[in-house]
């Protein structure tokens, strides 16, 4: 007997209803707090506060918390509500260079100034399940050392001895563009590539970054250097005439160098691929820097042979809120289009049988 | 963090409505035009609707009366949430009524009953570019859209009817608008490509994960593409609706139990009720009610 499906309304109350019965889990254990998340879960919320592009721990944790732990379900929440903001100006370039520093290792050289500092990494850890964490274990405070020399950026040790192209420059009256206010256009600057893959999603960065390492698309790169710590942002007010200071953010940036052997507009020299992005993930200012850098062909008059090269098919699907959204779309009702096809497969399907029907009378002919 | 999210009516703001409009009116001024714009991340997924209902939120004024559906049913689940969405957020009156609405977005389908001026057709768009599957580079694209070199296109068509006989594309079916932009129509069934032919209606196309946005005015010209010795047609159906026994309207196939028992009705849940209320009867209406 047939009864159309009605109630969608009730439906998707009930749905709501389960979910949050579900992201409580069991009312005797206590719930946790958005306080726990920032403090204990910091690094997940690193990463939603980078790929929102939004700097609120507090709110990265609610996000995180709301989720149920599904981080490009809250990356998604975070940057819903960050549309919402209005606008009211451009900060300055963050100076790395006077960063706060926490960690800062180099690849390419043993002793540097500033020196290697490993901070809190887990590099070195041996991955073997700890059980004292499970009975919350007290844990001691860490060694802190007074602020020594000034970190030196690796990039301006190489620049000192012209080896290195020069920090990134637009050209001449290039108004810097904004990913979230403007529609995307390709051939892309590399202003607005660094914002799409500073938002980018990690694992896709990941993926590709791995993949120039593999022989699609080499970049012969080395860690100049990678630093994480704290930076102060700053917003020029033109009627004050001077930058005032809104706060500070902990970043995590990556300088790659990569060899280059020159080309017919370039002498041979290093050149770079550049990652930043907010809290602390190596992981993705790595891939990020990698990927810049390999998106750079234009510049270096190189060839596209591989994926990572090609700034419309990484720039299109970087972004993991747009990816999700539109291959979960799949799962909304297609019954109309589907009936469509229905149709067209019914009438090949009669036309095939016809001819090979017609075909075996033929030759059942042909052998009497 | 309590101050948390207060909305402007319809959800955004109105600086973003005020450049969605500007996309809209220029669309409007070149009409299949798709007209790039800075698409905002709503509060419900890409692929989910984003550009119409951004298109919706930005045309959408208190007096308005909103229908949503969602292949042709204003009971789908997703039709449900984005009507609840404007109801919350721009406390609008809405309607299943196709007459009554000012404002209708739809996915998958163009409502059976014709459109008056006045009114607004809304679609959701996934992949505004017809061209798409033929050449994944946007740059690419634009080029042969400014060039109009749909040579590729009617490649494609011509390459279907060698294959099997036929044209086989039975949705997102290319249409050229007012004799210069070959459009996607989004993929709603071609049985409804002749219903945006002369359209009283305005209809606006938004992509909003694609950040593109579309536009047919009123009594334009949109045809579908054919050749001549195989000229556009619609889809078929052998039966009338089994609820309201109405002919040459767009059908669901219904699966009815396990021993391969179908029903065909209406896709238009609204045109269905209609009738019925209007006295018409499918063969099927009777067992339905005795059901109920």
């Amino acid at each position: 007997m047939y009864v159309a499906v009605k109630g969608g309304e009730a439906a998707i109350a009930n749905a709501h209803r389960l979910l949050a019965d579900r992201r409580r889990g069991d009312r005797t254990l206590p719930s946790i707090t958005i306080q726990q998340v920032v403090e204990q879960l910091g690094l997940a919320v690193d990463r939603v506060m980078a790929e929102a592009s939004l700097y609120d721990r507090e709110l990265a944790a609610l996000a995180v918390r709301q989720a149920r732990g599904d981080m490009i379900e809250a990356i998604f929440i975070l940057r819903a509500y960050r549309t919402t903001l209005p606008r009211f100006g451009y900060s300055e370039p963050v100076d790395t260079a006077t960063m706060k520093v926490e960690r800062r290792v180099s690849a390419t050289y043993k002793d540097l100034p500033g020196g290697q500092l490993l901070g809190p990494t887990f590099d070195y850890t041996h991955r073997l399940l700890d059980p004292s964490l499970i009975d919350d274990a007290a844990v001691e405070e860490p060694a802190v050392k007074e602020p020594g020399e000034h970190v030196m950026r690796v990039s301006d040790i190489l620049d000192g001895e012209g080896l290195i192209e020069g920090d990134g420059r637009m050209p001449e009256g290039h108004v810097m563009g904004d990913l979230t206010r403007e529609p995307m256009e390709f051939p892309m600057a590399r202003d607005l590539r660094l914002q799409a893959l500073a938002r980018g999603d990690e694992g896709f960065l990941l993926a590709l970054a791995y993949s120039t390492q593999r022989g699609y698309g080499r970049t012969h790169p080395f860690v100049g250097e990678v630093r994480i710590g704290e930076v102060e942002v700053e917003l020029d007010l033109p009627e004050l005439g001077f930058a005032v200071s809104l706060g500070v953010v902990r970043v995590t940036e990556c300088q790659m160098v990569n060899q280059f052997m020159g080309s017919a507009k370039q002498p041979p020299q290093f050149t770079r691929g550049y990652g930043l992005v907010f809290g602390q993930s190596e992981r993705k200012a790595m891939s990020m820097s990698l990927v810049d850098r390999a998106l750079r062909t234009d510049e270096f008059s190189e060839d596209i042979v591989a994926p990572a090269q090609d700034q419309e098919f990484v720039i299109s699907h970087a972004d993991n809120v747009q990816a999700t959204g539109f291959v979960e779309h799949l799962k909304l009702p297609h019954y109309v289009d589907f009936q469509a096809e229905l149709d067209l497969v019914r009438r090949m399907r009669r036309d095939y049988d016809a001819a090979r029907t017609g075909s075996q009378d033929g030759m059942k002919e042909a052998a009497e | 963090m309590t101050d948390l999210a207060t909305y402007n009516f319809a959800y955004l703001d109105e600086q973003t409505k005020r450049m969605i409009r500007r996309a809209i009116l220029k669309a409007i001024a070149i009409p299949g035009y798709q007209v790039p714009f800075a698409s905002r991340e709503m509060p419900m997924p890409y692929g989910w609707g984003t550009g119409g209902v951004q298109v919706t939120a930005s045309i959408l004024g208190p007096k308005d009366v909103l229908k949503v559906i969602d292949q042709g049913a204003d009971d789908t689940t997703n039709a449900v949430s984005i009507r609840a969405f404007f109801q919350k957020v721009a406390d609008v009156a809405v309607t299943t009524k196709t007459k009554e609405a000012t404002i209708i977005q739809t996915r998958h389908r163009i409502p059976e009953e014709g459109l008056r001026e006045g009114q607004t057709l809304v679609y959701q768009v996934p992949i505004p570019e017809p061209l798409r599957f033929l050449e994944p580079r946007e740059t690419e694209t634009r080029k042969m859209h400014a060039l109009e070199e749909y040579g590729l296109m009617h490649v494609k068509l011509y390459e279907d009817i060698a294959r099997n006989g036929h044209i086989a594309t039975t949705y997102a079916y290319p249409v050229k608008v007012e004799g210069r932009y070959v459009m996607d129509p989004s993929p709603t069934p071609k049985f409804d490509n002749p219903k945006m032919h002369m359209s009283e209606a305005l209809q606006l196309f938004g992509a909003g994960r694609e950040k593109r946005i579309y536009a047919v005015p009123p009594y334009t010209e949109v045809v579908s593409l054919d050749f001549e010795d195989h000229p556009f047609e619609v889809q078929k159906f052998d039966k009338p609706c089994a609820l309201c026994g109405a002919e040459n309207v767009y059908l669901d196939e219904v699966v009815l139990d396990d021993k391969g028992g179908r029903m065909f009705a209406c896709s238009d849940t609204d045109h269905c009720e209609d009738r019925r209320d209007c006295g018409h009867a499918g063969h099927m209406l009777a067992r339905k009610e005795a059901a109920e």
